[in-house]
C-alpha cells in the first residue's frame, strides 16, 4: 500500500488537508512540525488454572501534532483526524513559538525503504482467537509435563499490530506497518513446604509465524529451569566483587550504566555523567557496543523512526572510545550532526525523546572459561528482572534473578534475588575482558523514561568487570 | 451495555474514561516543553456464555462501535468457560447517597494558561543564579482532569471525577569529576489553592547539594531510618502479597497468614476510603463494590486481603475490595529528626535505585542512596549501595514510626526505622 492510499484507508485525510494542518502548526513561526497518526490493534489470549479463559482487545486511534522551535516543543493530539479538531490540535502547539509564520510546506515525497526489518508472513489481524488458543495450551502443558513440582502456570499472548502514517514540515512521508508479539509464561512450584517462581518470555516483530511448536518448547523449558533453580540458590555475601556478566541477558548492564547516559537529550542538557567525554577514551579498546535497529525482527527494531529518519545501526563505542550519542532530531541539530534514528515515542499521544532499540557489545577475543577461571571470589550472572540508573551520578543498578557463586575459579552454588550496583564509567573502565560469544537475549524488554514505554532489546557476550557492589548478607 | 446484552451477552459491564492534562515545563529561563492533551476510552467486560473477555476503544462512533462489540462477542466464544467470572452480587454495590469526596477542582477550567507558566517560572527562578555548582534547573507545571462512569448489567451506575495539581523542579549540579549529582522536589494537590507554590525550588536545590561527596560506605548490618518520600517503596512488596491474584495463584509470601501476628505490634495499616479530599479515596472500586474502612494490619495482625469477586470465588472464600484506596500507616511520636538523635550507626535512605522482590518468598534487594548516621549525626552522604532481606523478617525489625507522613499521596507513610538491616557497599 503506499503512502497516500494508507492515509485515506485508515485515517481519511488527503493530503491536501495535512498540509494545512502544518501550516497551521507553524502559524506562530516554529522551524519544524510534524504529524503522527496511529491505528493500533492489539489483542491478548491468557491461560489461567490449566485453561485458555479469558482475552481482551483494543483499538487505539489517533494523531499527535508536534512543533518544534529551537529545542522547544509544543505538543498536542486528538483522537480523531476530523481537519477541524486536527487543526485545533495544531493551534495548541504552535504556541511554543512567538513570530511570524513560517514558510510554506514543500510537496511530501514518500519514503522508500531499502529494507524491511519486520515483514511479516501472516498478520495478526487476519489471525482469529481460534488459532491463537492451541499454543497458549500447549505452552501450559508443556510445563506442567516437564516437573511434578509445578502446581500453578499462567500464560500470556499479545499482539499488537501498528499502522504509522508520518509527513512533517520538510516534505517527509512515511507508512510504516508494525507488528509485535509477545509469549509469557509465569511458574509455581510446590516442593517440601515451600513455593518458587520462575518466569520465561520472548518477543519479536513477528506476524503468526512465530508460534511454532518450537518456540512454545523453549519457553517451557526455560520457565521450568528459571522456577527450579530458586530452590537451589542462596543469598552470597554482599560487598564489592568481580562480576562475570553471562551472555545475552547481562545486555541490561549496557542499557542501564551506559545506554541511558549516552541518549543525547541528557547530554545536550548537561546533565549526563558522559556529557563532556564525546570522543574521549572510556574503556578497554577491545569494546564495542552498539545501538541497532536494523537486526531482523527484533523487538527493538525501527525501519524508520518516529520523526522520519531512517532506522539505523549506531556505535555508540567504538574501540573503547565514545564515539556517538543516540539523537533524535533536536540534539542532531544542537550538536550539529546527522539524526541516529533513535527519535522514538510510545503512541500518538507522546513527543518523541531519544531511546534505545536493541543494545549491545560485540564480540572480543577472550573466552567465558577463562574469565571464570580467573575469579578468586565473586559472582557469575545471566538472568535478570529489572534495572535503573541515575544519569548524572552513572549510579546504574540491575536485579539478578538468578546466577552463580565463583569460588576458586569455578561455578559452585546458585545464588538468587540480589542487586548489583555500579557506576557507569568506572565499572565500563573496569571490565577487562570480553568473550567472543555474544547472545542476544528475545525477552519482553520494556525501557521506562518520562512516562513513556518503548520495547527494546539487549544483549552482550561474556564479560568480567572488575568490581561490582553485589548485595547480600553481611 | 444494552447492546452487548442483545448481541448475546448475559451480563455486560462497560466503564467510560474522559480526561485532559496540560503540561508546561521550563528548562534554564526557557519554555521547554507545552503539551496539551484530551482523551477518551470506553471498555467493554462481556461475559457471554459462561466466558469472559475485555474490550478497550477510542473509536466512539456509532457504527464501529457496534461492529466492535459483535466482534467481541463472538471471540469470546472461543474460550474455554470460567464459571467464577461473574459481576458482584449486587448487595456488595455502591448505592449512592454519600456526601461529596472533593476531589475535583472546577477552577481547573478557568485558570489562565499564563498563569500556569508563571508558577513554572517562579519555581525556577528561586534558586537560578543563586549558586555557582548548578549546571541545570528544570521546572514543570502540570494539571488535568478526569472522569469516569461505570454499568453493570445487574444494577450499579456510578461515576467520579477528579483533578490534579502539581509543581516540580530538578536540579543537576557540579559534583565531582564528571559527576552531576541530580535531585528534585515537588508539590501535587488536588485542588489548586491547596499547592504549595513557593519554596519547592529551594527545597530541590537542597537536596541536590547535599549529595555532593557522595561515597560507598562499609558493607555491614546497619539500623536503617528511610524518609517519608521512600518509606512507601517497602510497603509495596506486601500490598502486593496481599492481592486477590497472587493469593489465588500461591505466588505470595503472605499466603495462608490471614489472622496471624505476621508483622511487630507497632504496625496499624488502615485503608480510610471516605477520607474527604485525601488522594485516592473513592466510594468504589473497578467493579462497582462499595468500599469501607478496614484495618490491613492491626498491631501486625493481618486482618485483610484484597480479593475482587473473580479470586473470592476461585478462592471459595468472601470478597473484601479489589485493591486499597487511601492507605493510613498509624504515626509514632517522634520526626524523622528526632528519630536520627537515637541513631548510634546507621543508614538514612533518601532513594532508591533500581532492585526488586521475590513475591514468593518476600526476599529483596534494592539499590539505595541515602547519609551515614553516626552518634545521631548525620556524618556522610553515601552512594551505591544495596540493602538486602526479606520482607518477613524486615517488618518484624520495625523499631519505631515517625509522625510525618507527606499529606500529597493516597498512601499515607511516615519515616521508618528498622533494626540490623544488610548493606552492602565497600
Amino acid at each position: 500500500m503506499n503512502c497516500t492510499e494508507a492515509c485515506l484507508a485508515h485515517f481519511g485525510v488527503g493530503l491536501e488537508d495535512l498540509k494545512k494542518v502544518l501550516a497551521t502548526a507553524l502559524e506562530k513561526g516554529g522551524d519544524y512540525a510534524d504529524l503522527y497518526f496511529e491505528h493500533t490493534f492489539n489483542n491478548a489470549v491468557g491461560l489461567r488454572d490449566g485453561e485458555v479463559n479469558s482475552t481482551s482487545s483494543g483499538i487505539d486511534f489517533g494523531v499527535g501534532v508536534r512543533v518544534l522551535s529551537g529545542d522547544q516543543t509544543g505538543y498536542a493530539y486528538v483522537e480523531n483526524t476530523t481537519l477541524d479538531d486536527m487543526l485545533k490540535a495544531a493551534r495548541t502547539a504552535a504556541r511554543i513559538a512567538q513570530n511570524a509564520p513560517s514558510a510554506t510546506v514543500p510537496s511530501f515525497v514518500q519514503k522508500v525503504y531499502s529494507k524491511n526489518y519486520y515483514s511479516i508472513q501472516q498478520s495478526w489481524e487476519d489471525i482469529s482467537i481460534k488459532q491463537r488458543i492451541p499454543f497458549v495450551q500447549k505452552l501450559n502443558d508443556s510445563i506442567f509435563a516437564k516437573d511434578e513440582r509445578v502446581n500453578k502456570v499462567v500464560v500470556n499472548l499479545s499482539d499488537s499490530s501498528s499502522h504509522i502514517f508520518f509527513v512533517n514540515s520538510e516534505g517527509v512521508m512515511f507508512y510504516d506497518y508494525r507488528p509485535m508479539v509477545s509469549l509469557t509464561a509465569n511458574c509455581v512450584m510446590f516442593a517440601n513446604g515451600v513455593y518458587e517462581n520462575g518466569r520465561a518470555a520472548r518477543s519479536f516483530r513477528m506476524g503468526f509465524e512465530f508460534l511454532t511448536d518450537e518456540i512454545v518448547e523453549t519457553i517451557a523449558q526455560e520457565a521450568v529451569k528459571e522456577t527450579a533453580i530458586m530452590y537451589e540458590a542462596i543469598k552470597p555475601k554482599g560487598g564489592e566483587m568481580p562480576v562475570v556478566l553471562g551472555a545475552g541477558g547481562s545486555g541490561i548492564f549496557l542499557h542501564e550504566a551506559i545506554g541511558h547516559a549516552f541518549e543525547a537529550d541528557f547530554n545536550r542538557k548537561g546533565t549526563s555523567i558522559f556529557s563532556d567525554m564525546l570522543h574521549q577514551k572510556i574503556c578497554g579498546d577491545f569494546i564495542n557496543v552498539v545501538d541497532d535497529g536494523t537486526i531482523p525482527l527484533n523487538r527493538g527494531s525501527v525501519n524508520i523512526d518516529d520523526e522520519g529518519v531512517d532506522g539505523q545501526k549506531t556505535y555508540i563505542v567504538r574501540q573503547g572510545v565514545l564515539s556517538s550519542y543516540l539523537h533524535d532530531r533536536i540534539s542532531a541539530k544542537h550538536f550539529n550532526t546527522p539524526s541516529t534514528g533513535n527519535g522514538r515515542r510510545e503512541s500518538f499521544r507522546q513527543m518523541p525523546i531519544p531511546r534505545m532499540r536493541a543494545t549491545y557489545m560485540e564480540n572480543g577475543n577472550a573466552s567465558e572459561a577463562d574469565m571464570i577461571a580467573s575469579v578468586k571470589n565473586g559472582v557469575f550472572v545471566n538472568s535478570f528482572t529489572n534495572g535503573q540508573v541515575q544519569i548524572g551520578a552513572g549510579d546504574f543498578t540491575f536485579f539478578v534473578k538468578s546466577g552463580y557463586l565463583i569460588e576458586n575459579g569455578k561455578l559452585t552454588q546458585p545464588i538468587k534475588d540480589i542487586n548489583i550496583i555500579g557506576n557507569g564509567p568506572k565499572a565500563l573502565a573496569d571490565m577487562t575482558m570480553v568473550a567472543d560469544n555474544y547472545l542476544m537475549d528475545n525477552g519482553t524488554w520494556t525501557c521506562g523514561k518520562d512516562g513513556q514505554s518503548c520495547p527494546v532489546t539487549c544483549g552482550m557476550p561474556s564479560a568480567l568487570i572488575g568490581k561490582l557492589t553485589v548485595g547480600g548478607l553481611s | 451495555m444494552n447492546f452487548s446484552l442483545a448481541q448475546g451477552c448475559q451480563s455486560a459491564k462497560v466503564s467510560v474514561y474522559s480526561g485532559s492534562d496540560t503540561e508546561f515545563e521550563i528548562r534554564d529561563r526557557q519554555l521547554d516543553k507545552l503539551q496539551q492533551s484530551s482523551e477518551n476510552q470506553m471498555v467493554f467486560y462481556l461475559y457471554v456464555d459462561g466466558r469472559y473477555g475485555s474490550f478497550s476503544t477510542n473509536r466512539m462512533e456509532k457504527n464501529e462501535l457496534s461492529k466492535f462489540i459483535a466482534n467481541a462477542v463472538e471471540s469470546v466464544r472461543f474460550l474455554a468457560p470460567d464459571t467464577y467470572r461473574q459481576l458482584p452480587t449486587p448487595e456488595l454495590y455502591y448505592k449512592g447517597g454519600a456526601p461529596d469526596l472533593s476531589l475535583y477542582d472546577s477552577e481547573i477550567d478557568v485558570l489562565p494558561p499564563d498563569e500556569k507558566l508563571q508558577l513554572a517560572c517562579d519555581a525556577a527562578n528561586e534558586i537560578l543564579g543563586t549558586d555557582e555548582r548548578i549546571l541545570s534547573v528544570q521546572s514543570s507545571y502540570s494539571d488535568g482532569e478526569s472522569f469516569s462512569y461505570l454499568v453493570t448489567s445487574n444494577g450499579f451506575e456510578g461515576e467520579s471525577a477528579v483533578s490534579y495539581f502539581s509543581l516540580m523542579v530538578s536540579v543537576s549540579v557540579k559534583g565531582e569529576g564528571e559527576s552531576r549529582p541530580e535531585s528534585f522536589w515537588y508539590d501535587q494537590a488536588l485542588s489548586f489553592d491547596d499547592l504549595i507554590k513557593k519554596g519547592i525550588g529551594k527545597v530541590a536545590l537542597e537536596r541536590t547539594l547535599r549529595k555532593l561527596g557522595q561515597k560507598k560506605a562499609s558493607s555491614g548490618s546497619y539500623t536503617m531510618v528511610v524518609d517519608n518520600l521512600n518509606s512507601v517503596r517497602l510497603l509495596s512488596p506486601v500490598l502486593s502479597a496481599l492481592s486477590g491474584s497472587a493469593l489465588q495463584q500461591k505466588n505470595s509470601f503472605l499466603l495462608d497468614r490471614k489472622g496471624q501476628q505476621v508483622f511487630s505490634n507497632k504496625l496499624t495499616l488502615i485503608d480510610d476510603p471516605h477520607v474527604s479530599h485525601g488522594f485516592g479515596s473513592r466510594y468504589f472500586d473497578n467493579e462497582g463494590v462499595a468500599t469501607t474502612k478496614r484495618y490491613v494490619f492491626n498491631k501486625g495482625v493481618l486482618e485483610t486481603y484484597f480479593i475482587d469477586t473473580y479470586n473470592a470465588l476461585k478462592m471459595e472464600v468472601e470478597p473484601t475490595i479489589s485493591a486499597p484506596s487511601h492507605l493510613i500507616l498509624e504515626c509514632g511520636d517522634r520526626s524523622m529528626e528526632e528519630i536520627i538523635v537515637s541513631v548510634e550507626r546507621g543508614i538514612l535512605v533518601t532513594g532508591f535505585n533500581g532492585g526488586n522482590s521475590n513475591s514468593s518468598s518476600g526476599d529483596f534487594s534494592f539499590g539505595i542512596e541515602g547519609f551515614l548516621l553516626e552518634n545521631g549525626k548525620i556524618s556522610q552522604p553515601v552512594s551505591e549501595m544495596n540493602i538486602t532481606g526479606n520482607m518477613l523478617r524486615l517488618w518484624n525489625q520495625l523499631s519505631e514510626i515517625g509522625n510525618d507522613p507527606r499529606s500529597n499521596s493516597a498512601y499515607l507513610i511516615p519515616s521508618l526505622r528498622f533494626d540490623n538491616v544488610d548493606f552492602s557497599g565497600l
